[in-house]
């Protein structure tokens, strides 16, 4: 009860009336997404390891690889691995920790549209994962110059541009798991958990069941969403296996997916 | 300009916000006051988008919120200080901000300023925040984009004295230029000092509204005097209702701005001048507090 009170109270507003501000473009979306990926403790360091990774698997195959192994596919296959668990865990990273960061508060009321905030992490987290591939295939054509130099054999480039590209929708396909993941469960630990499942444990259910039940082995082609993916990293797929490879991805990555998008629309962000 | 209209939400049984209706305006600091779990944060939420709303609808400046083109631009939102990304720096947390609303970048250093946080504690990352850093973090988030619009969810929390007199003039400021502030707490002593309008909401349905001035005002003020006679006659004769109140104060059906001037003019020594309690407006609140209070038996 300040002695300015009643006189405030008349005050009539002087503000001028304002013009609508321009609406939020997509690309700067997709450019804050990008920024947000990289501007935190958590961000940095996955893309560090990434990084780190590529270079300890490309010094390993040169130190501990036979001569006869010095191959481009050799040293592709050691990078790779490292990135079909880091790359899920970024694309879950940048949708859970809108919720387990409770940053979500900020982000959806600046934008309060959640499917296109959404879209944005997910064409973002899509460019990261070809970039890293793209980097870490460079990283592996360097060790393979530099390795079979040292071990003085010829440099052996067996990797088809078509396997190139199979590798890199493979890759793109495994974030993508984590990415649905994370819309799916929308919380850190959950996700990742999830994945590990996701990939390590349900496989293996599938391989037991498909030993003992003869129907599911018949079906585990269409089915089975990583027997299909595997068939990428092989390089050529048949039309039947590109079927195989639709169908289980629609059940296993469109369907939740898309389930996951609802709940996001509806759920309460606090 | 919001406008909240028969707003409701439940959760399960619950009514956490129950035909809830009122208006805060250009040029005006509205309170919004109420207990513990009241439905406060619910509503705020449900003006934003965050929670949508069983029934009923809220408008920002006309439209609705999830309408509004580029809303940072437009309303300044605090709602939870503590939810920010707490692996980033307080600067970091800016610049997202600006970055999404198409601001430049020299706007972060000028809030920084203005919330008074230093090059290095912008630098720090939130999660070494202390709870009054993110909530001048939160408040720099909201200003950001030169907003006409405050929504805050009890921005007081957690500044030290000098941060609450910083911020009582910040929204005085805003709210003299035009802007509307909205923003809640549990204090009413707190509300009292800002608001020009106060809305009272207690389990979810809204208790009493109008200009802090009206809902002061049946409440009356307590005045005490060593001539207390001279004093109830000249408050008669400017027609205001007084009755004693002990054996040297009276309770007078006015503001103390009034009764002050009464006084004044009458030359009659006060020996005190306030709102009276026990009454009105603040002894509405304390039932309401009472009614959901947890320590239930106090009351
Ligand atoms: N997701 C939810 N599920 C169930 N109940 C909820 C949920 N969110 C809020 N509530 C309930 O709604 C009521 C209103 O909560 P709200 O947070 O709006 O209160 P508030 O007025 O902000 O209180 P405070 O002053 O403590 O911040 C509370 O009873 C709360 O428990
Ligand atoms: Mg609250």
């Amino acid at each position: 009860m300040t002695a300015t009170t009643v006189e405030d109270l008349d005050r009539a507003p002087a503000r001028a009336a304002r013009t609508a501000p321009a609406p939020i473009p997509f690309s700067r979306l997709m450019t804050v997404e990008l920024v947000k990926m990289f501007n935190t403790r958590a961000g940095f360091w996955l893309i560090m390891s990434m990084a780190g990774t590529a270079l300890i698997a490309t010094a390993s195959v040169i130190l501990f690889a036979p001569d006869s192994a010095m191959t481009y596919d050799n040293f592709g296959a050691a990078i790779g691995v490292p990135m079909t668990l880091l790359l899920p865990v970024m694309a879950i990273l940048s949708v859970t920790s809108e919720w387990s960061q409770r940053s979500g508060l900020t982000t959806f009321t600046l934008v309060p549209h959640r499917g296109r905030v959404i879209r944005a992490k997910m064409v973002v987290a899509i460019a990261i994962g070809a970039v890293s591939i793209g980097v870490a295939l460079a990283i592996g054509a360097l060790g393979n110059i530099v390795g079979s130099a040292i071990a003085g054999v010829d440099t052996v480039w067996d990797i088809s541009a078509n396997q190139i590209t199979m590798l890199v929708l493979a890759n793109v396909l495994n974030l993508l798991i984590g990415f649905m993941l994370g819309v799916l469960i929308r919380n850190s630990p959950g996700a990742i958990v999830g994945f590990v499942v996701y990939s390590f444990v349900l496989p293996t259910l599938s391989m037991v069941l498909g030993n003992f039940q003869q129907w599911w082995e018949d079906l585990r082609p269409w089915l089975d969403f990583n027997w299909a993916q595997g068939e990428l990293y092989d390089g050529q797929l048949t039309s039947t296996q590109w079927a195989q490879l639709g169908t289980a991805g629609l059940i296993w990555l469109v369907v939740p997916l898309a389930v996951g998008l609802v709940m996001v629309m509806r759920s309460e962000v606090k | 300009m919001i406008d909240v209209t028969a707003l409701t939400r439940t959760y399960g049984g619950l009514r956490a916000v129950d035909d809830v209706t009122f208006s805060a305006q250009p040029g005006r600091v509205t309170g919004f006051l109420g207990p513990n779990g009241a439905g406060k944060s619910t509503t705020m939420r449900v003006m934003v988008g965050l929670t949508p709303a069983t029934s009923g609808s809220a408008t920002v400046l006309g439209r609705k919120y999830a309408d509004l083109p580029n809303p940072g631009r437009e309303v300044g939102v605090l709602l939870d200080a503590s939810a920010q990304h707490a692996g980033r720096t307080g600067r970091e947390t800016l610049r997202v901000a600006a970055r999404t609303m198409g601001l430049p970048m020299s706007r972060v250093d000028e809030l920084l300023d203005l919330v008074s946080l230093t090059g290095t504690e912008a630098e720090r990352r939130v999660k070494n925040y202390s709870l009054g850093m993110r909530q001048r973090l939160g408040i720099a988030t909201a200003l950001i984009g030169d907003p006409e619009v405050l929504i805050l969810d009890e921005p007081a929390n957690g500044l030290d004295p000098a941060g609450i007199r910083w911020m009582r003039d910040l929204l005085r400021g805003f709210a003299n230029k035009g802007g509307t502030v909205l923003l809640s707490s549990h204090l009413l002593h707190e509300i009292e000092v800002i608001a020009d309008d106060l809305v009272v909401i207690g389990q979810g349905r809204i208790v009493a509204q109008g200009t802090k001035a009206e809902l002061l005002a049946s409440a009356g003020t307590l005045v005490r005097s060593t001539a207390i006679e001279e004093l109830a006659q000249a408050l008669e004769q400017r027609g205001v209702t007084a009755v004693a109140s002990g054996r040297d104060a009276l309770r007078a059906e006015a503001e103390a701005d009034l009764v002050g001037q009464v006084a004044l003019a009458a030359g009659v020594p006060l020996t005190e001048l306030r709102a009276a309690d026990g009454a009105g407006l603040e002894e509405m609140f304390l039932e309401l507090t009472a009614d959901t209070s947890r320590e239930g038996a106090a009351a």
